[in-house]
């Protein structure tokens, strides 16, 4: 009896799929090349990488043959650093469709390594590329145009609270009373709770029938996003939802290079509170700031979520060949 | 101590969760693309049978609960407490009041019975899917009911009462479901 007879081979997404999947790759390539956006690639494995809290990255490690010494490189987590290097060296618009890879990340609507369709708008700000991302889910799904709503907003509509001047007490409480107690009676991190209640009592229920924008997220939850002229205590980030998923992330994208330091520094200051090792800043990113990031925006979409919603799937496992577990 | 983090749970491990052992259903991994990840699991109260859902923070641990499920022939009861004897060792053990709980009425002496020891006490008693129990009273049926259909309620020598067929008579031995505490047919002789 042979056991490998047992082992399931098969892909995971079943070729009918596969034929679909590569139906809609094809029409985002004509819709970005109808709009003159150019495709580049990227490198996967760089010297540097992010230094955002709650990212785990996948590192390896290089035998140099110029060199005595091993070299650690980092697979992406995304191609923003390199795709901004780009725009500083004056690409112009330009797009990507990349495997981006997080570690500890799993299930039914992650995938450790997955496909990410990133792009860049020069002259554009947040809301003109929601405009534009919005007619790109329109002619992936067929549906409606979407509708959009503040984060400010989201939160007064759903659960009453303002997510930008209530208390961290206050917060605690109504988490509690949510039946989050176990997090949220000592988490001391606005943020978390904030993350929690928007995870838990609002994606479900908004972007139902056609999708939806939500934007000018917090500033302490900003990323890479400029922060408001008008209002300082947000920042120019949306993000899309469609029948409770989130599909896609994007920045009125900071240029300014100190601001960006900052981050970094403030960031590997939370990781330290956290006991994780800091993160080498990345010098060739901040080094392509300083010579000028052109004022854009920029948007990065989950292709493997845009495809199971298109497709009519339930898990991201049914629209990719081979998932994590069988790859 | 055991601990047993977030990405270890799966359905069967065993938590110990606001001091009662807990037995994990399903967990589902939710990270925002930017923020916080959490864990939502659906989770069973294995002394209270409560079954709840819970979100933890990705990556948090918990006291693994020492659950073991033993296969034990049920022996007698004194009242106060139910006697149960592991076939092998003859090593036997008591389970209280609270663990036999409702299943008390489909302890059958010799059967099968699953128990749920929490640090070696009885915590759950659960029986065998099928019982057989001979019927102390119920009314005399009309004749020419062959097919069943309507049943009438019957008194078991446990106590249990049970719809039957309206054909089945007192001193018949019948075949329960415990997990629906249904009829399912009278005993092969």
């Amino acid at each position: 009896m042979n056991n490998r007879s047992h082992l399931n081979w098969r892909p995971t997404a079943d070729i009918q799929t596969l034929r679909q999947r590569a139906v809609i790759i094809a029409d985002i390539r004509q819709f970005f090349a109808l709009r003159n956006v150019l495709e580049v690639e990227t490198p996967s494995l760089s010297n540097a990488t992010v230094s955002d809290l709650h990212m785990r990255v996948f590192s390896t490690q290089f035998n140099d043959p110029m060199s005595p010494q091993q070299r650690t490189l980092y697979l992406q987590t995304s191609p923003e650093y390199a795709m901004k290097r780009l725009l500083c060296a004056g690409s112009g618009a330009i797009y990507q469709i990349a495997k981006a890879f997080r570690n500890e990340e799993a299930g039914k609507h992650h995938n450790p390594e997955f496909t990410m369709l990133e792009w860049y708008r020069p002259d554009f700000d947040h809301v003109q590329l929601m405009n534009e991302l919005d007619e790109l889910v329109q002619l992936i799904f067929g549906c409606e145009p979407s509708y959009r709503m503040t984060y400010q907003q989201a939160f007064k509509d759903y659960l009453s609270l303002d997510p930008l001047s209530t208390s961290l007490a206050e917060l605690q409480k109504r988490g509690c009373t949510l039946g989050y107690e176990h997090i949220c009676r000592d988490e001391q991190d606005k943020d978390t709770i904030l993350q929690l209640l928007f995870s838990h009592e609002i994606e479900p229920k908004i972007g139902i029938q056609r999708p939806c924008f939500i934007y000018n997220f917090p500033a302490s939850q900003a990323a890479l996003a400029r922060i408001n002229l008008q209002d300082e205590r947000v920042a120019e980030r949306f993000e899309l939802y469609y029948k409770g998923i989130e599909l896609a992330n994007g920045f009125h994208e900071l240029a300014n290079v100190h601001e960006q330091r900052q981050r970094f520094n403030a960031d590997n200051d939370q990781r330290l509170a956290a006991n994780l090792p800091p993160v080498t800043t990345d010098a060739l990113f901040l080094a392509g700031l300083e010579s000028g990031l052109p004022n854009c925006a920029g948007v990065a979409v989950g292709i493997d979520r845009l495809i199971m919603l298109a497709l009519d799937k339930t898990k991201i496992a049914q629209v990719i060949t081979f998932d994590y577990q069988n790859a | 101590m055991a601990t047993i983090s977030t990405n270890e749970f799966k359905a069967g491990v065993k938590i110990m969760l606001d001091g009662e052992p807990c037995n994990i259903l399903e967990n589902e991994y939710v990270k925002p693309g930017k923020g916080q990840a959490f864990n939502r699991v659906k989770l069973k109260k294995l002394i209270s049978g409560k079954s709840l859902e819970k979100t933890f923070k990705s990556g948090e641990s918990f006291e693994a609960a020492d659950v073991m499920d033993v296969e034990l022939s049920y022996l007698y009861t004194d009242g106060e407490f139910w006697h149960f004897m592991n076939n092998e060792s003859f090593e036997q053990i008591a389970a209280d009041e609270k663990a036999v709980g409702d299943n008390i009425k489909w302890l059958v002496e010799n059967d099968s019975c699953t128990i749920t020891l929490w640090n070696g006490t009885p915590i759950v008693v659960s029986p065998p899917n099928f019982v057989e129990l001979e019927i102390t009273e119920t009314d005399p049926g009309l004749k020419g009911d062959t097919a069943g259909t309507g049943g009438k309620p019957a008194t078991l020598t446990t106590g249990a009462v049970v719809r039957v067929p309206l054909f089945v008579q007192t001193g018949e031995v019948v075949k329960v479901d415990t997990r629906s505490g249904e009829y399912a047919s009278r005993a092969q002789k």
